[in-house]
């Protein structure tokens, strides 16, 4: 009974746990009441990878009402993968949390932050479960509205600015998206997925299907920050409490990407395919120059990362814009390798600035004699992302760079590693400044942030090297999940 | 102990000698002790395998699938077998040599030091043995990341700026060219296990071969052909120690050993010979090594000085196997070993220099043969090796070497030999004239740093160092012969 109903539980656990966590008010509480359930939600998770692993996607109808009436919860291989990393993400942030929230936000709102923070775990999830057209927006708004919130409550009075351009961006991404989706439902009358993909080649070549594709995809890439719409996203990472930074980097343009594929592999498929597929590419491989050479000129260590995020993003995006099995299998392998390794390095941070209280890139003098297990940690998570072997983020260009050279891409594939090259630089900054430049005269002698942030950022760091010495796993699930979307394409 | 436990032993010795390094690092003694000890034993592995590989068995082991279709494997051949030994019995006379010189130059931070040394030491065993290109790959990026600490090793603005240089040519030739490469090859082929005769034969045309080829060149940036050679000069900045084991043995026959590598299992001789390619390598190996061999000339510091002679000596290297010829290989493989006994001797004896008198110029050596006659007789024998005068090794290996040129079919670079040993001569033999000859006889002009005259040598242990690899020099002239049988196989000979 209980394992029928998971994939309900899923999304039901973590909305009905918010409310209770207003309740308890007391911060510790609060704290433990947001552990347990995310470490159940992770466990929910598991379960259902395995499950879609032995038997094959999932659908689930909500209340038992069959799939055109009712909504349709459904869980492929790639919904799966993807619910596996949010939750990981999501219950191995927690530990962390509860010493860097409690140093970063005021006592008393601190179970606010927990509600807001399982609210939006919530929604992030719930994209990934659901397989209709508007029960994703609603979930698209309610981790988005979540998210505002929780990077409203960091402790620069530019936080608020910050959550403010990202509400109103997020909301110009919603409103488009539930736009597009309206005029899909006039044309074809359901919002299932599934049936919209039955539906849609009927009418796939009148105007106004034309206009909702376009203004889905624009409204989701607004949600992903793909450049040139990732304005909101440095200021929204950089002035976020540092576990809201690394949760939302790990996650959320993640399932907005998924919710990108879903949409244009699943719904749409076919010719309207390959023309965004191009214009995909050229963005993508912009915002893989402009995120890298932004982020080498930085002097705040989070705002670095954030434009190197929407590089990275870049990275995913070109891998889904090849529409090759090959590719896709590295823009979705690279979702789950960049979302391990940007949580390290974001962690990482988060610890420094538990103990020197800033995130500016001259304060780090010597910080990597300091605090050295912090520092070391930020170091082997920045080789992941310049992608150096034995790191996950090598698996990832090993399979773009393919990716490229299959489709005969040459200037691509060289701009994939030059790209990865503008890592080094943004990163050897760092490392230059932490083990090169003598800390301040007057600095105190200071000890590691506590072991309940070092050991999630273990956990981060170690799978980051993990996953890149033992891929064929993840590789597995990647390509497999590649090859199910490929099906939608097939002509 | 069967060929595959060895090949794990050898594989990990290193490692975890590198963690009880660590662990002994308050205790000076006890550290050395276990550098000592890790050396000896790992050295003991390696030769182990080498009777089983000269009876022509291949032993072969899987470590792990890495990505479906890719595994990091080790196989073990002659040429990894050589490099393997050559590194590993280096490493113990380099040990011996660094305990007296970081002890006597007073260096700091030396637990740090010896720690990475070990890590190294491990990565070029696991390049030594790399059964596919991936794992060769995977392990010549790590021996470039772990030998950083090592180049940065002072901490000041100077090694900073060398670190740069350093990490952004090696990284960066070897991501942008060397990766790139290496997934096209992989694309074309559908593996990339190192395969006798060549896994591109067939597989690719005339031009795609030559693209290919420089791509792999000019990417194994430890190679050093110019224009990707400043890194090796720049590197000069570490402990001598280092520039000797690690910049005149590991890292940069890494990259000559991967030339090799690559030319002979994944092109294989006959689909070069069949294309241009081999025509331009082998001519940006002659200019490297003319051009570089005329630099050297002008460097007045002694470390620089045979920084450049290194970047020419390894073009020999790369020219050798750019003639893909069968003698060629079997001479550029030797010179692999030639080379390391040579050029380590010579960085010796710059370092017991440094220790015993602190002068790193060439032109403040007038008489020092007067004072340290043991170090200044060891460089000239390291000096017939690099000119390649018999009693020395290099002699040999450099016969081999011209003989691959004259059955090839590009005669031209018969004159690059002869001038290549003209040039050598003329930077290397000056500085031992000048420190036999030079300067006033009277014992006054050879002021010791004490104030005191008369002999003053480096610390024993870096003599040791010293005479040990001077025997090396001269003793690889004896060996040559079975080393040629040895590696034979490799070039189809």
């Amino acid at each position: 009974m209980l394992m029928l109903n998971l994939p309900a539980l899923q999304v039901v656990l973590p909305l009905i746990a918010a409310p209770i966590c207003l309740l308890l008010r007391r911060s510790d509480w609060a704290w433990l009441w947001a552990t347990i359930v995310t470490w159940c939600c992770l466990g929910i998770a598991i379960c259902l990878l395995s499950k879609v692993l032995s038997t094959g996607a999932i659908s689930y109808p909500i209340g038992d009402w069959a799939a055109p009436i009712g909504i349709e919860y459904k869980i492929d291989l790639l919904s799966a993968f993807l619910l596996v990393i949010v939750s990981s993400i999501g219950a191995v942030v927690l530990p962390y949390a509860h010493a860097s929230v409690s140093s970063e936000i005021p006592e008393a709102r601190i179970y606010l932050f927990y509600t807001m923070y399982l609210l939006c775990l919530c929604g992030l999830l719930g994209i990934a479960v659901t397989g209709d057209a508007f029960n994703l927006f609603v979930f698209l708004e309610i981790s988005s509205l979540s998210s505002y919130v929780l990077i409203s409550m960091g402790r620069y009075r530019r936080s608020l600015t910050a959550a403010y351009r990202y509400l109103i961006m997020g909301t110009v991404g919603a409103t488009f998206y539930i736009i597009g989706v309206g005029m899909m439902y006039m044309m074809t009358g359901t919002l299932n997925m599934s049936d919209l993909a039955n539906r849609i080649p009927a009418v796939e070549d009148t105007r106004t299907i034309q206009v909702a594709i376009a203004f889905i995809v624009v409204g989701l890439s607004l949600k992903l920050a793909i450049f040139p719409l990732h304005m909101w996203l440095p200021n929204a990472y950089t002035f976020a409490p540092s576990v809201v930074t690394v949760f939302l980097a790990a996650t959320a343009t993640k399932v907005a990407v998924y919710a990108l594929l879903r949409m244009i592999f699943t719904v749409f498929g076919g010719d309207p395919l390959f023309v965004i597929g191009e214009i995909l590419m050229i963005l993508s491989v912009a915002a893989m120059f402009v995120g890298s050479l932004v982020a080498i000129y930085q002097t705040n260590i989070k705002r670095m990362l954030a434009y190197s995020s929407i590089a990275q993003i870049g990275y995913m995006v070109l891998g889904i814009s090849f529409i090759t099995t090959t590719g896709l299998a590295g823009g979705i392998i690279h979702l789950f390798n960049h979302a391990l390794v940007k949580g390290a390095l974001f962690m990482a941070v988060g610890g420094m600035f538990f103990r020197i209280a800033s995130v500016r890139l001259d304060d780090m003098a010597g910080i990597g004699k300091r605090i050295p297990i912090t520092t070391g940690c930020f170091v082997v998570a920045g080789l992941g992302l310049i992608g150096v072997p034995l790191t996950a983020g090598f698996i990832s260009k090993w399979y773009l760079v393919s990716a490229a050279l299959e489709k005969d891409m040459w200037l691509i594939a060289v701009l994939i590693l030059v790209s990865s090259l503008l890592a080094v630089i943004y990163i050897w900054r760092v490392v230059e400044v932490a083990y090169f430049r003598a800390p301040p005269k007057r600095a105190a002698v200071m000890s590691e942030p506590p072991l309940s942030m070092l050991i999630p950022l273990f956990i981060l760091t170690g799978a980051s090297i993990y996953f890149g010495i033992d891929a064929s796993r993840t590789i597995d699930i990647a390509m497999a999940a590649a090859n199910f979307l490929m099906t939608g394409v097939a002509q | 102990m069967s060929a595959e436990t060895l090949i794990y032993a050898c594989l990990s010795v290193p490692l975890v000698g590198a963690a009880f390094i660590v662990l002994a690092g308050s205790y000076p003694n006890l550290r050395e002790a276990v550098t000592l000890c890790t050396a000896g034993f790992l050295f003991l592995c390696v030769a182990h395998l080498v009777p089983t590989v000269a009876s022509g068995f291949r032993p072969s082991i899987t470590l792990l699938e890495m990505l479906p279709g890719l595994s990091i494997a080790f196989t073990i051949e002659p040429l990894g077998m050589i490099f393997a030994c050559v590194a590993s019995f280096l490493w113990i006379v380099t040990s011996i040599y660094a305990i007296g010189y970081m002890r006597g130059h007073h260096e700091v931070n030396q637990t740090k030091f010896y720690f990475f040394f070990a890590i190294s030491i491990a990565a070029a065993i696991g390049v030594a043995f790399a059964g596919n290109m991936l794992t060769l790959f995977i392990f010549y990026e790590v021996l470039t990341l772990c030998t950083f600490p090592l180049v940065t090793h002072h901490g000041t603005d100077e090694t900073k700026k060398a670190g740069r240089i350093y990490l952004g040519i090696l990284i960066g030739t070897s991501i942008g060219f060397q990766l790139f490469a290496i997934v096209w090859t992989y694309v074309l082929t559908g593996t990339l296990d190192f395969t006798e005769g060549g896994i591109l034969a067939g597989k690719a045309d005339g031009p795609i071969i030559t693209i290919l080829l420089l791509l792999f060149m000019f990417g194994v940036g430890k190679a050093a052909l110019m224009p990707f050679h400043r890194w090796l000069p720049a590197a000069m900045v570490a402990p001598t120690p280092v520039s000797a084991l690690l910049h005149a043995v590991a890292v940069v026959k890494a990259g000559v050993f991967t030339v090799i590598k690559v030319i002979v299992y994944l092109f294989g001789l006959e689909t070069l010979n069949g294309s241009d390619g081999s025509l331009y390598l082998a001519i940006i190996a002659g200019a490297t090594l003319l051009i570089s061999a005329v630099i050297a000339f002008r460097k007045d510091n002694l470390k620089a000085r045979l920084a450049y002679s290194t970047i020419s000596q390894l073009s020999y290297i790369v020219l050798g196997a750019a003639m893909a010829t069968g003698a060629g290989i079997v001479g550029a493989s030797m010179h692999i070993v030639m080379h390391a006994t040579a050029k380590i001797t010579l960085f010796f004896c710059a370092g017991a220099i440094l220790v015993a008198s602190h002068k790193t110029e060439i032109s403040q050596l007038d008489g020092i043969g007067r004072r340290m006659p043991i170090t200044m007789g060891c460089f000239l024998i390291g000096c017939l090796g690099i000119i390649g005068i018999p009693p020395a090794g290099g002699a040999l290996s450099k016969w081999y070497l011209m003989m691959g040129t004259a059955e090839s079919d590009h005669l031209i670079f018969m004159f690059v030999w002869m001038g290549s040993s003209l040039l050598s001569a003329g930077y290397l033999l000056p500085i031992v004239l000048r420190a036999f000859y030079s300067g006033s006889k009277t014992k006054a002009s050879v002021q010791s740093k004490g104030g005191g005259t008369g002999i003053q040598e480096a610390p024993a242990l870096c003599l040791i160092g010293i005479c040990t690899a001077s025997v090396l020099t001269i003793g690889a002239f004896f060996i040559a012969d079975d080393l040629a049988g040895f590696l034979s196989p490799i070039a189809g000979m």
